[in-house]
């Protein structure tokens, strides 16, 4: 898996926080920026590079939400499923979303295209249901709006 | 109601420029200089004065609890941190202030570090909030192109920067001290207490945490003076205050306040009245999800500050005021809010990591009704056994609405466990629901 360039981007990235006070969190959301998840051979290198242990990182990794272990889909849909978005059709629209794609909550298409997972509160309340279509807020989404996008 | 001349927040709806210019031209970064001239100890003693107390739902005193930082370091750096991990269900007025006025915010980092010592401070921002990150960034940008801040800030002679943090998706970190340990880059666990973060907080330095609103309104404080905000509300409850209205009101907002506003005043000024009209009010959650909600009767004098929902068992935590009319399925609500803390429980303390998962279960037999009546008060118990037995608040913040609901809607869940009360059959999704 080890690949050179990887390594390389995976160094770079390391040099880059170098010094900085309270790291992890800043390199793992720069690993994931990259890579879409935190792959598995970058945890021992992070670890190393910050002395340390596997499982620290590890636990880091696995205590936020949104740290992903796994690659996503090209595209990552994340729907808003609190409150305020409820109200605002969130439940109906997730299961218009989850039809025409064919998938369920927090899955990934077969063909690896995108990811549906849901999330709780993006502060859009005032415009809602909100989704964040690859880091990009969407207000007053509706299934077309966010399948436009994904499928461009 | 207050008057617009007395609102600190001037830009509250982002209908005016948020960016520097703005800002300034709304007062703003005005004599910033001069305020750090007069010194620490009068930065300190005027927010003690003013009655400021914290606005994250504790209601500690700010000026006391900056009092509380060394006069003098040992030889270790002093920090300020900033808890903008703002993800209570229901509360939603740090957002408001970071993505439309966050120079109020950059400008109170730089006085609040002042006063106590700190040539750096940190944001620590929810992951979810992309706007409102971006807002703060620009503010931040703008500032240090400024010289207000950075090396030399506003020409005081002091030091100071301000660093942006990104959470990563946990309600925990918005505990100070599990806010901490995130910072360092660990995993978001809360520490014990002692040490308290003002002996050794961040990288074992003294460290103050405060509420996003507690640090915005402290320049203005000082300008306007601490008798000024003092002006507001009851004694104890003074200053303004940012109430954020949800669930079944004509229109629910984001509004500053006077401290210590009846809640009918609140209501029928800003938010139009209760959806159905007062008769079709059930019941309210006055302080976000964490602290117990209170039958429609008790909130129609309700006074809202800190001491007089205090004393009602409930609480201001954050004005997040969440209203919940007769079509509310009150023990669904609640329910929902137990799968939340059920959710972000850290799983560090065994009282909380079980007792939320054992709670949820049984609320969600009580709303079901295939329960049995005794077990209205196993629950009760469980909850007192949560309560006060963890490291942070997040097992009382969790037993706390189950207290409430017991504590007032005792007859309805009893109701539904014998089966006499029909649920009402297709309840309109809302707020907590």
């Amino acid at each position: 898996m080890l690949d050179d360039p990887a390594a390389a981007r995976l160094a770079e990235i390391l040099a880059a926080h170098e010094g900085l006070e309270g790291p992890l969190l800043p390199i793992l959301h720069a690993v994931q920026a990259e890579w879409g998840h935190i792959p598995d051979w970058t945890v021992p290198a992070i670890a190393r590079a910050l002395n340390l242990g596997r499982a620290e990182v590890h636990g880091v990794v696995s205590f936020y939400h949104d740290f992903r272990d796994a690659p996503a889909g090209r595209h990552v849909v994340r729907l808003c499923a609190a409150e305020a978005c409820q109200a605002q059709g969130g439940r109906a629209l997730a299961a218009a979303l989850c039809d025409r794609l064919g998938l369920g909550m927090g899955e990934t298409a077969a063909d690896g295209s995108v990811t549906l997972e849901p999330v709780y509160c993006l502060g859009l309340c005032a415009a809602g249901p909100a989704a964040l279509v690859d880091g990009q807020p969407l207000a007053r989404a509706t299934p077309d709006a966010i399948l436009e996008t994904v499928r461009c | 109601m207050l008057e617009d001349k007395d609102r600190i927040f001037t830009n509250l709806y982002g209908m005016h420029d948020r960016s520097l210019a703005g800002a300034r031209a709304r007062g703003h970064w005005d004599g910033t200089a001069d305020l750090l001239a007069r010194g620490r100890d009068w930065i300190v003693s005027e927010i003690k004065a003013s009655g400021l107390r914290g606005r994250g739902g504790a209601g500690f005193p700010t000026g006391l609890k900056w009092s509380f930082m060394p006069k003098e370091s040992d030889g270790r750096p002093s920090y300020l941190v900033v808890n903008a991990d703002e993800s209570e269900p229901g509360t939603c007025k740090d957002r408001e202030i970071m993505r439309h006025d966050p120079h109020t915010l950059v400008e109170g980092c730089l006085v609040a570090s002042f006063a106590m010592g700190a040539h750096a401070a940190y944001i620590y921002i929810r992951g979810e909030y992309i706007r409102e990150r971006e807002a703060l960034q620009t503010a931040i940008d703008e500032a240090y192109e400024a010289g207000l801040i950075g090396p030399n800030a506003c020409g005081s002679g002091w030091d100071f920067d301000l660093y942006l943090h990104h959470g990563a998706g946990a309600y925990i970190c918005g505990e100070e001290t599990a806010l901490l340990e995130s910072l360092e880059g660990k995993k978001g666990m809360p520490r014990m207490k002692p040490p308290f973060p003002a002996g050794a907080g961040l990288w074992g330095c003294p460290t103050t945490v405060n509420n996003v609103e507690s640090i915005a309104v402290a320049p203005t404080i000082l300008r306007r003076g601490a008798a000024w905000f003092a002006g507001f509300g009851r004694p104890n409850n003074t200053g303004t205050k940012i109430f954020a209205i949800s669930g079944h009101v004509e229109r629910p907002c984001v509004v500053e306040e006077a401290m210590s506003i009846p809640f009918r005043e609140l209501v029928e000024t800003h938010c139009g009245g209760i959806r159905g009209g007062w008769k079709n009010l059930k019941a309210v959650i006055p302080g976000g999800s964490s602290v117990p909600c209170l039958r429609a009767e008790a909130m129609e004098d309700a006074i809202m500050d800190f001491d007089w929902l205090r004393e009602q068992k409930s609480g201001l935590g954050t004005a997040a005021v969440i209203v919940m009319d007769q079509s509310t399925d009150i023990i669904k609500a609640i329910w929902r809010l137990s799968k939340f803390y059920k959710h972000e429980s850290c799983g560090q303390c065994t009282p909380c990591r079980e007792g939320t998962g054992w709670m949820m279960r049984v609320m969600e037999r009580l709303v079901t009704g295939q329960a049995r009546v005794e077990e209205i008060d196993m629950l009760l118990d469980v909850t007192k056994q949560v309560e006060g037995h963890t490291i942070c608040a997040l097992g009382d913040a969790a037993a706390w609405p189950i207290q409430g609901l017991i504590r007032n809607f005792r007859d309805e869940i009893e109701d539904r466990i014998r089966g006499r009360l029909v649920r009402p059959a297709a309840a309109v999704p809302v707020a907590a629901e």
